[in-house]
């Protein structure tokens, strides 16, 4: 299916889910509402016309404060069905102060460490994640290292860190 | 709470046995057989494995904050360190996914070589893969075999780009080096010898050991709705009979040009899906590399500049995209952010090994600790990858 | 049985020196052999450096392993953990004591010779244990339970084979059975299809069963390094692991000396004519032929699952091994 017939019929199926929509991107995407993503995520496995068996991968991105937007965080997912071979972005951004945003780790299990790796780098917290700890760094770690005003502590357990 | 208190509390397992009669056995980050340093907490029940918990970072270094600071041609010996058995692959990656933001047309000449150089190291990384596969089960010759046979592969890249290990070869654009005088026949050759030695030597030695096959074969059975759930991919999901190569079903470069053929398990001795197809399925790959050296050997056009169209300045276009390509341990994404900037705002590497581990704590209970070796040994991971 | 003692006790000092000669110099000369050996094997060149072709190689290693300093790790049981290694060692080293090397050798003439041997080797199970439970190491611990299975699993095989070798040639005698077996190699148990062709199929058993009664591939689990990391010996260091080592080769050698005089005629030569080659000459070339084999098994064979090795053992080797008994009896009373 191509991109325009993918959000026909994610739109006729969960209205009000997608509010934009990038189909000139490299990697075309949609931008999803935090509260609708859990439907939308079992509607994009489990739609026999849809049927995205395999999210390729899971990423975070901060996005820094600009002057018409404040500080946020994005977390991607990049959709793949084997059967129609289409692809897709959905893409949902949360504000940094309330970096909340619903885990798909139920509808794809691989998305258990790749949510643990946002979080521990990004700290986006998957709700409603089995097991969300830091996966990456040491457990007592300060700070999400990908985020763009992260600073490297001095000092790590009394190890000065350079 | 200090470090000790600390260790203890993160190594915690949850008890997830019948009962509370189960021991917690702590394999790594210092064991022969987790390839690196990984650590995988088993609850045991005697030899029996109730469950699996593994912890990963040890080797992390934060590749993804590294690239931010950096410009898409300084990343690229960045990506020879991630998956250090299969570099060329993973600058090929990296490039494929540079060029197609900036739209960039290489040579003709640069694309076979490319392929020939990331097939080649695609044969180095199973050999690897498949003589640490036996050797964690007790097979110590068939390991020094395939190291014998690597070596042949590496010395090529030591006299293409002076590297044997992380190559910096594959450049946005181009190449760092063309190939040297009498090059292509010197890998033809190894292609003649290397397929006598995997039919005469491997598979009678290895493949078709009986206690190999005894060891392997029903074991780590993953079906191929499970591979596709957790994101495997590579030798790992074609273990599982999926007929599924991003060469093939997303082609980058120019695979679409070579007769060959996508090799799936087929569950000959043992279940469909088990620790002997995931192996099987990269013997099997490795002939079909070979294959396709011979064809872009013959194919290649011979003059050119190998570093003509690689640009004087790598600016990416603003906009993101995620760009996969086939590694030896399967599929490897980069998904990349740009502002417009000469350096990208977020670069994120989707590591097939990341993936394919995710899977052992499902495919491993009831198992014995024997078989978690096997296991371990057959989804083939590399922690430079994993850990980043 | 006064005389016996007299003669015994003459040369029990004597043999006692030999023997910690002979396994002393044996470890090194294995150990060399080994890594040479499977060096061959693996298209490699092996040690080079030390010596001419490496000779001094493993010199070099006995005297580092001296110099190592001994780690005893706290939580450990000390004087199970110190006692483990002597015990080991101590049991391959007794098993030479019974061993006849030579026509009219006295110090082996024990009349129950095949029994203590049987009963000594038994008895490096004891010190693996110990070794395993006194490290206080889960990976030793496992180690140690799977050498014990193996062990008292694998002993059932041997003893009934080696009771048909006693039924055959009469005796428990050691040097009896050698000299049971004279008169060239279409004497010898192991090849003697025309006397008792039942003991040819008890020689394979017993040969297979002793891989696994010395942890060999592809019976090595309790030492299995890719799995267990170093299994029962995982805690030790220096001196302490040298004795595991020095005992396994000894160990090697020692059922090879036991398949030698069981089922190859011990020191007796290959042909009467070939008589004036010495007997030690010919036991010691014939068990250093079983250590060759089981270094070629070792680099050719990968390594069993403990249910497999419990079903190679339980299914295949106790019932063909009842088998021989039986029917060799049979045959034995019958036609012999």
């Amino acid at each position: 299916m191509e991109f325009a017939e993918l959000l026909g019929h994610i739109r006729a199926a969960l209205p009000g889910a997608v509010l934009e929509e990038h189909p000139e991107a490299f990697s075309p995407w949609i931008l999803v509402a935090r509260a609708q993503l859990p439907a939308l995520a079992l509607l994009l496995r489990d739609d026999p016309a849809l049927d995205f068996a395999q999210l390729m991968c899971l990423s975070g991105t901060h996005l820094p404060a600009s002057a018409s937007e404040s500080d946020r965080l994005a977390s991607i997912f990049h959709l793949f069905s084997p059967r129609h071979r289409h692809k897709l972005g959905v893409k949902v951004v949360l504000d940094s102060a309330d970096p909340a945003c619903p885990s798909v780790a139920g509808v794809w299990p691989t998305a258990d460490w790749h949510e643990r790796e946002a979080y521990d780098l990004l700290g986006i917290v998957y709700e409603g994640h089995p097991d969300l700890r830091r996966i990456l760094c040491p457990d007592d770690w300060e700070g999400h290292p990908l985020r763009k005003d992260y600073v490297t502590p001095a000092t790590y357990n009394g190890m000065p860190l350079d | 709470m200090d470090n000790h208190e600390l260790f203890i509390q993160g190594s915690r397992v949850p008890d997830r046995g019948p009962d509370g009669d189960l021991m917690t056995l702590n394999m790594g980050p210092q064991h022969p057989s987790t390839h690196g340093v990984l650590r995988l907490e088993l609850l045991t029940d005697g030899e029996e494995v109730a469950s699996i918990r593994p912890h990963i970072g040890y080797l992390h270094r934060c590749f993804e904050k590294h690239c931010e600071k950096l410009t898409p041609p300084q990343i690229v010996p960045y990506t020879d360190r991630m998956d250090y058995l299969a570099s060329m692959n993973n600058n090929l990656g990296f490039a494929v996914a540079c060029e197609r933001m900036l739209g960039l047309q290489v040579p003709e000449k640069v694309e076979y070589l490319r392929v020939v150089v990331a097939e080649l190291n695609r044969i180095a990384s199973h050999l690897v893969a498949i003589g640490t596969c036996g050797l964690d089960l007790g097979a110590l010759t068939p390991y020094f075999f395939c190291f014998r046979d690597r070596e042949m592969i590496l010395d090529f890249f030591e006299e293409i780009c002076g590297a044997r290990l992380l190559y910096n070869y594959i450049w946005v654009g181009g190449l760092s080096h063309d190939f040297p005088e009498g090059m292509d026949d010197k890998i033809l050759r190894f292609c003649d010898y290397f397929e006598a030695r995997i039919d005469n030597e491997l598979n009678p030695l290895l493949s078709f050991n009986k206690i190999f096959i005894g060891r392997n074969a029903g074991i780590g059975v993953v079906s191929a709705e499970q591979a596709w759930a957790f994101g495997l991919s590579g030798p790992s999901l074609r273990g599982s009979g999926v007929a599924f190569d991003l060469r093939r079903d997303d082609p980058y470069s120019i695979y679409d040009r070579f007769q060959w053929k996508v090799c799936v398990g087929e569950g000959l001795v043992g279940q469909l899906g088990d620790s002997w197809d995931r192996y099987w399925v990269k013997v099997l790959e490795m002939k079909e590399s070979l294959s396709i050296i011979r064809q872009a050997l013959a194919a290649r056009p011979k003059d050119g500049d190998v570093r003509e169209a690689v640009p004087g300045r790598v600016k990416l276009p603003v906009g993101e995209l995620y760009c996969r390509t086939e590694t030896p341990r399967g599929e490897l994404g980069y998904y990349i952010v740009s502002g417009g900037g000469n350096l990208p705002e977020r670069v994120k590497v989707r590591a097939p090994a990341f993936s394919n581990l995710c899977i052992i704590d499902e495919i491993s209970r009831g198992a014995l600790i024997s078989d978690v070796v096997a296991i371990l040994g057959s989804l083939d991971i590399v922690l430079g990858e994993i850990d980043r | 049985m006064t005389e016996l003692m007299q003669t015994f006790w003459f040369w029990a000092p004597f043999s006692a020196v030999v023997i910690a000669i002979v396994v002393t110099v044996n470890a090194l000369l294995s150990v060399y052999m080994e890594r040479k050996v499977s060096a061959w094997m693996q298209d490699r060149l092996g040690p080079m450096e030390n010596g001419p072709h490496g000779i001094l190689q493993t010199v070099i290693d006995a005297v580092k392993l001296l110099l190592k300093e001994d780690i005893i790790a706290r939580g450990i049981d000390r004087p199970l953990f110190k006692l483990a290694p002597y015990i080991v060692f101590g049991a391959s080293f007794a098993i030479f004591a019974v061993t006849p090397f030579a026509d009219g050798h006295p110090a082996a003439d024990l009349n129950v010779g095949i029994f203590f041997a049987l009963a000594i080797s038994a008895f490096v199970v004891a010190g693996i244990m110990m070794a395993g439970w006194s490290s206080n190491n889960k990976w030793s611990l496992y180690g140690a339970m799977r050498s014990v299975a193996q062990a008292v699993s694998y002993e059932v095989p041997i003893s009934l084979v080696v009771l048909a070798v006693v039924m055959v040639s009469g005796s428990m005698s050691m040097q009896e059975i050698c000299v049971s077996q004279a008169g060239g190699f279409w004497n010898w148990h192991g090849l003697s299809l025309h006397h008792n062709p039942f003991l040819v199929l008890g020689f394979l058993i017993y040969f297979i069963a002793s891989l696994a009664e010395v942890n060999r591939t592809p019976f090595d689990l309790p030492e299995a390094e890719s799995e267990l990391v170093g299994g029962y010996h995982t805690e030790y260091s220096g001196m302490r692991f040298a004795l595991f080592f020095l005992s396994e080769y000894a160990n090697m050698l020692a059922v090879g000396m036991l398949a030698t005089v069981l089922f190859l005629g011990g020191w007796q030569p290959l042909h009467p004519a070939l008589g004036f080659i010495p007997g030690p000459l010919w036991l010691f070339g014939k068990a250093y032929g079983f250590v060759l084999l089981q270094m070629w098994i070792r680099m050719t064979l990968p390594r069993l699952r403990v249910d497999q090795l419990m079903h190679v053992c339980w299914k295949v080797l106790v019932p063909a091994a009842m088998g021989v008994l039986v029917l060799g009896g049979l045959w034995e009373l019958l036609i012999g």
